[in-house]
């Protein structure tokens, strides 16, 4: 029988692939978050192997916070189009605009929570009624203790003490109208098992993710790109630096970590001896409180 | 490398998150970020000591209290496995956390407190381990530390357990005394327990063999899904999307669908696109069959030769995860893999009384957590195996169709 085993990379494709075919099966308007980041690459990949040659049972989504590297938009416009699949962008600037939101201030003001209107919004816009996206349970301990189908009232709200039981490979996709699903097929996956699969399926991936030269100031022990979305004072110690990305999220809160990794061998070697986790080395959203994700999660964020 | 699922179960405050951080942290899985947030957060503790529960107890709630409330999935691996594993909490009040986490495992680790021996929470997890069929049980005696690391109190705890395992009917059960605070015999055997014979919890881990649970006798695959370009150069494409849950399937064989008890033949096999000659579970593949025949989501596609039940009258056991009671004659969803139908449950016939394993004969109702005997009618006849048998064909959910949420879960015997 050794012959009929598939190694852990394998299962845990085909255990995102069930899941994606389950949201085709039981939603009626579906959406696949997509940010260019690598998970959501990867997402995207998971979902051609999903459904091709039929086309997606949903367009792809991103909410632009008017924060994000050019490159990671550049890539997303591209993969779209070589996939020829419907990519709707809702930007966090129209709605800050149209509902006189409170943008904050400071050094490295950040939109993140703003973006949860603009998702909110766009979610009664087209009445999606389950929205997929790249989050993983190893990335924060909120996100360790989510459902893969979870569950969210109609402000979007995540109830981590109520939450349905979760049996086996048996998803309930059942809501009530207003309400919706958040959908998470890589659940299991964790950072390393991400890079490992990019490697074994020669996903392209954006540049930042590779190790280049950029300007960036240091702060508080984490390199910040500098960009027209940050302020940078006259004491900060700026300098030009050879980097990479570990994630992909607004500039204003990603941190660079520094690298001379060129390619997805020498990456997958810094990640394997990495002694620090990827949000605590590139996020500078997640040190406001202890509880930062799950009181942002509770509040309809992803 | 493989994956092995499990998940740590038993009575509240027996050690399990400290088992997992333990565990995660003597295997080096733990960043140092992680490791000063945990140290800030033990601070206010008394004793200054960290707490290793706090690597799975996340949620604000959680830590307040010193609690587990919710599952929590941590991921470690080693060159030889990847492991997942679930975190269950120990209060009666979350078993159907419980059952969450432990519905795809592989193998349990049911806690003791060697200081309280077997008790009623311990059972109960034991008898949802072996409802749910998880292949591997490894009983794991904690707190050896409190009793001096006496052999005998260890020796104890193994022969009540063991009259439970039996009656229960448990197998492939171990035994390891542990120190979950002090790290003895997880990730290497300790000296402190000269007298235990058997090797460390993490070798025990890396070395069960989960290869042979997988069923690749009885083909079962539910269509989740049909793909239909409709294009003009893949007219006539029709592939049916779903995972080989069990089984293995040929280009060439002979196949009935369920319910409908149609019959034809694959014609093709796909994988990620590519054209395969078989396909095995846990594969999610596309396959294609040589009759235009009608087939939609909740089907099942297997093989001509061996054949699923297919009735409309289900004796099922099933743990009440409801806030509501049940009652004889209520009526629900009930879904299996990817079909759902409606439900009544027409008797209740017995409710497991989880201290003695008595049954209470034809009781009014079920309450939250309770464990039951029930007969459930569905509208329309339903492919299934028998839960013992093929647990990925044999388990079901019932769903309430006012709150839809997840009520009860069904094995079907
Ligand atoms: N002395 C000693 N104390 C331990 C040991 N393992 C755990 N504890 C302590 O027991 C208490 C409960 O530990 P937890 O790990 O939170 O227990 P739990 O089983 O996860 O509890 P719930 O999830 O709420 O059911 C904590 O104060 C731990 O420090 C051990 O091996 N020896
Ligand atoms: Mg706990």
């Amino acid at each position: 029988m050794s012959q009929h085993r598939l190694d852990y990379l394998d299962q845990l494709e085909s255990e995102s692939i069930h899941i994606f075919r389950e949201v085709a099966g039981q939603f009626e308007r579906p959406a696949l978050m997509f940010s260019g980041g690598k998970d959501s690459i990867v997402l995207v990949h998971l979902a051609l192997k999903a459904f091709r040659p039929g086309k997606f049972p949903f367009p792809l989504l991103h909410i632009d916070t008017g924060h994000n590297f050019q490159e990671a938009l550049d890539f997303r416009d591209t993969l779209a189009n070589t996939i020829g699949e419907k990519l709707i962008v809702r930007n966090v600037a129209d709605t800050i605009k149209e509902k006189n939101l409170t943008e904050q201030k400071g050094k490295f003001a950040s939109r993140n929570a703003l973006q949860t209107y603009t998702l909110l919004d766009t979610i009664e816009e087209f009445k999606f009624d389950a929205c997929i996206g790249g989050a993983r349970r190893d990335e924060e301990k909120a996100r360790a203790k989510e459902r893969i189908f979870s569950v969210r009232d109609e402000f979007g709200q995540w109830d981590p003490k109520l939450q349905r039981p979760e049996l086996w490979n048996t998803y309930n996709g059942r809501i009530h109208k207003g309400e919706n699903v958040r959908v998470f097929p890589i659940s299991n996956w964790t950072e390393l098992d991400i890079w490992n699969y990019i490697k074994r399926n020669e996903i392209e991936l954006p540049s930042i993710y590779f190790a280049h030269d950029r300007e960036v100031l240091e702060w508080q022990g984490q390199l910040v790109a500098t960009s027209a979305f940050i302020q940078v004072d006259d004491t900060d110690k700026v300098a030009v630096k050879k980097v990479r990305y570990r994630t992909v999220g607004d500039m204003t809160c990603t941190a660079a970590v520094e690298s001379t990794a060129a390619n997805i061998d020498d990456i997958i070697k810094e990640i394997i001896a990495t002694k620090t986790s990827e949000r605590g080395e590139t996020r500078i959203d997640d040190r406001v409180s202890e509880a930062a994700m799950e009181d942002r999660k509770k509040n309809g964020y992803f | 490398m493989d994956i092995l699922r499990f998940i740590t179960a038993g009575s509240v405050d027996d050690g399990k998150s400290t088992l997992i951080g333990r565990l995660l942290y003597d295997s080096k899985s733990i960043m140092i970020d992680q490791l000063e947030a945990i140290e800030k957060q033990s601070k206010n503790k008394e004793d200054g000591e960290i707490d290793l529960a706090l690597l799975t107890d996340g949620l604000r709630a959680e830590r307040e209290q010193g609690i587990t409330i919710d599952v929590a999935y941590k991921y470690f691996s080693t060159p030889k496995r990847k492991f997942i594993i679930a975190d269950a909490p120990g209060h009666t009040q979350y078993t159907r956390n419980m059952v969450t986490g432990a519905s795809n495992s592989d193998l349990a680790i049911i806690l003791v407190d060697a200081r309280n021996g077997v008790v009623e929470q311990t059972r109960r997890h034991s008898i949802i381990a072996s409802l749910l069929n998880i292949p591997h049980v490894v009983v794991a005696i904690n707190k050896m530390d409190l009793v001096n690391n006496s052999e005998d109190i260890y020796n104890n705890i193994v022969i009540d357990y063991a009259a439970v395992a039996t009656s229960l009917g448990l197998k492939d059960i171990k035994y390891i005394p542990i120190s979950a605070i002090n790290g003895d015999n997880i990730v290497e055997k300790s000296p402190v327990f000269h007298w235990y014979q058997g090797e460390s919890l993490l070798h025990i881990l890396e070395n069960v063999e989960v290869a042979n649970d997988i069923n690749y006798t009885d083909a079962r695959f539910p269509v989740q899904y049909v793909i239909r370009p409709q294009t003009e150069a893949l007219h006539d494409y029709r592939g049916y999307a779903g995972k080989v849950v069990s089984g293995i399937y040929k280009v060439g064989d002979k196949i009935t669908v369920q319910p409908a008890g149609v019959e034809s033949t694959i014609s093709a096999i796909e994988i990620g696109g590519k054209q395969v000659t078989e396909a095995f579970a846990p594969q999610s593949v596309v396959l294609h069959l040589s009759d235009d025949i009608d087939i939609s989501r909740g089907d099942i596609i297997v093989q001509k030769d061996n054949q699923p039940s297919v009735e409309n009258e289900l004796d099922v056991l099933l743990c009440w995860m409801g806030n509501k009671p049940l009652i004889a004659g209520n009526k629900y969803l009930l879904q299996i893999n990817s079909r759902v139908t409606r439900a009544v449950v027409k008797e209740i016939e017995y409710k497991l009384d989880v201290n003695s394993l008595l049954k209470e004969l034809a009781p009014e109702q079920a309450g939250l957590n309770d464990i039951v005997k029930v007969k459930i009618k569905t509208a329309t006849p339903i492919p299934f195996d028998s839960y013992k048998k093929l647990r990925v064909n044999g388990g079901a959910i019932l769903i309430d169709e006012t709150s839809n949420v997840t009520v009860g879960a069904c094995m079907i015997q």
